[in-house]
């Protein structure tokens, strides 16, 4: 279970909410509101005043390591730091496993191995989902995880999100489909667009 | 030792190479115009009391006054360091690191090379020192400007893939592994170049110095294989401790990638 508590992430008001284990909440808000800075916050990404819990641990009581390999925060556009998208994979993964994540997301496996500049945009992005989910994180981040997949794309990554909360984990997600909050999302937060730090603080769900 | 001293006016004649510069800048419209005289003023300024107060620090022998002059060029390296940056952290440290590495290195380098190897007597002999210190210096100060110059420049620009690691639980060690290893293989660079032609295609300053002022040429080559040796250490020591201070002050405990430290691109 994820707990947020008077988490100031960037310029947006003081947040606290709750995600359940199990559960998907959808953060929406225009463009510029916060969203990203908030699950960068959650992730320990940048410094944000406040506090976060993942099954009653707070943040600071771990090493930032350690802290987000539980709490995987996934980028809206996925980088890389080799020429194949294999070595940022963890060696130690089962390749049974590997394999049906990969195939879950429509992906074959050799393409682990294929320079990652001939694959396509919509590869790269389920390369990294499938790259944030292989160690089994306890909390998901995930920022616009279809935004540059075609249809049949999408509905592969809608139904590995629905998977993930029914094993037990908690989803943040950041969406601007409305249609995809409505199928997989429990709970929304809504950031209002330049809301003032000083302003009311924001409680959710 | 016998030497043809020069006269003002020789300096004068060379001088006058100075509008070869100033014509090209000119005609390619560089707009260098200012640089030039202002470098060149600076340089003679410069290099005439820098002879002044050595001058006058030859004649005390004192471990006081040489001790002095050794930390007014370690300052002197620290800034120029600084203002070597295109991109510094905000506040005092990157002025702080590079001095007080650039200090450690001078010192420990010198020690080794004078009080050590040459061992003039007595072993703080100014003139032993101060030239040996100078040299390791300003190839110091070389390395450790590519160095910090180098890490902020890659740092910025691999940012989503920087923290696409963190963001996996990858140690900020980890994370920053390639551009500390561009950083360092640029901070060596010069001098492994520097080494592979030198005597070949640069006859070394140092060295054609001590041949002009009389000395046997082997006996000038020695001094600079042994001041060569100097530099190679001491630009390791200064390109290893910028990327390690590169890498603490863009970092944090938490590991996280602290870009925001970083001031504004001039």
């Amino acid at each position: 279970m994820l707990r947020v508590e008077h988490l100031r992430a960037g310029a947006l008001p003081p947040l606290t909410f709750e995600v359940a284990s199990g559960e998907c909440l959808a953060v929406e808000g225009p463009s510029g509101a916060g969203k990203t800075l908030l699950l960068r916050a959650i992730a320990d990404l940048d410094p944000a005043p406040g506090q976060v819990f993942v099954n009653g641990a707070e943040r600071n009581e771990m090493p930032g390591p350690q802290w987000r390999r539980n709490v995987r925060y996934c980028a809206a556009e996925p980088a890389w730091w080799s020429d194949t998208p294999r070595s940022a994979f963890p060696t130690g993964a089962a390749a049974g496993r590997l394999d049906r994540l990969l195939s879950s997301l429509g992906l074959e496996p050799q393409m682990l191995d294929r320079a990652l500049a001939v694959l396509s945009t919509g590869e790269r992005q389920r390369l990294a989902l499938a790259r944030a989910l292989i160690d089994e994180p306890q909390v998901l981040l995930l920022d616009e995880p279809t935004a540059s997949l075609d249809a049949q794309a999408a509905a592969l990554v809608e139904e590995l999100i629905r998977y993930q909360t029914l094993s037990g984990r908690s989803v943040v997600l950041v969406s601007h489909d409305r249609n995809q909050i409505d199928r997989l999302a429990h709970a929304r937060l809504l950031l209002p667009k330049g809301a003032p730090a000083a302003a009311q603080e924001v409680q959710a769900p | 030792m016998t030497y043809i001293s020069l006269t003002p006016l020789d300096l004068a004649l060379a001088a006058t190479l100075l509008v070869l510069n100033a014509a090209i800048s000119w005609v390619f419209g560089l707009r260098l115009e200012k640089s030039i005289a202002v470098a060149a003023v600076r340089m003679l300024i410069q290099l005439a009391l820098i002879g002044l107060v050595l001058k006058f620090i030859f004649a005390q022998t004192s471990p006081l006054w040489t001790l002095l002059l050794v930390l007014v060029m370690a300052g002197a390296a620290g800034v120029e360091v600084t203002a070597r940056q295109h991109r510094r952290v905000k506040g005092w440290q990157t002025l702080g690191l590079s001095t007080g590495t650039l200090l450690f290195i001078g010192v420990a380098i010198t020690a080794l090379g004078v009080g050590v190897i040459i061992g003039p007597d007595p072993w703080y002999a100014p003139r032993y020192v101060l030239p040996i210190l100078g040299m390791v210096l300003g190839n110091s100060m070389t390395a450790m400007s590519l160095v910090l110059d180098t890490f902020s420049e890659a740092v910025s620009r691999e940012r989503t893939s920087i923290e696409a690691w963190l963001a996996l639980g990858a140690h900020r060690g980890e994370a920053m592994r390639g551009v500390l290893q561009v950083s360092l293989r640029t901070g060596m660079m010069p001098i492994l170049n520097s080494m592979a032609t030198t005597g070949i295609v640069a006859l070394p300053g140092m060295m054609t110095g001590q041949i002009l002022a009389g000395a046997d040429p082997i006996a000038a080559v020695k001094y600079q294989i042994l001041i060569m040796f100097l530099i190679a250490g001491a630009t390791a020591l200064a390109s290893f401790f910028g990327g390690l201070g590169a890498v603490l002050l863009l970092t944090d405990k938490r590991h996280r990638l602290r870009l925001d430290r970083l001031a504004a691109r001039r």
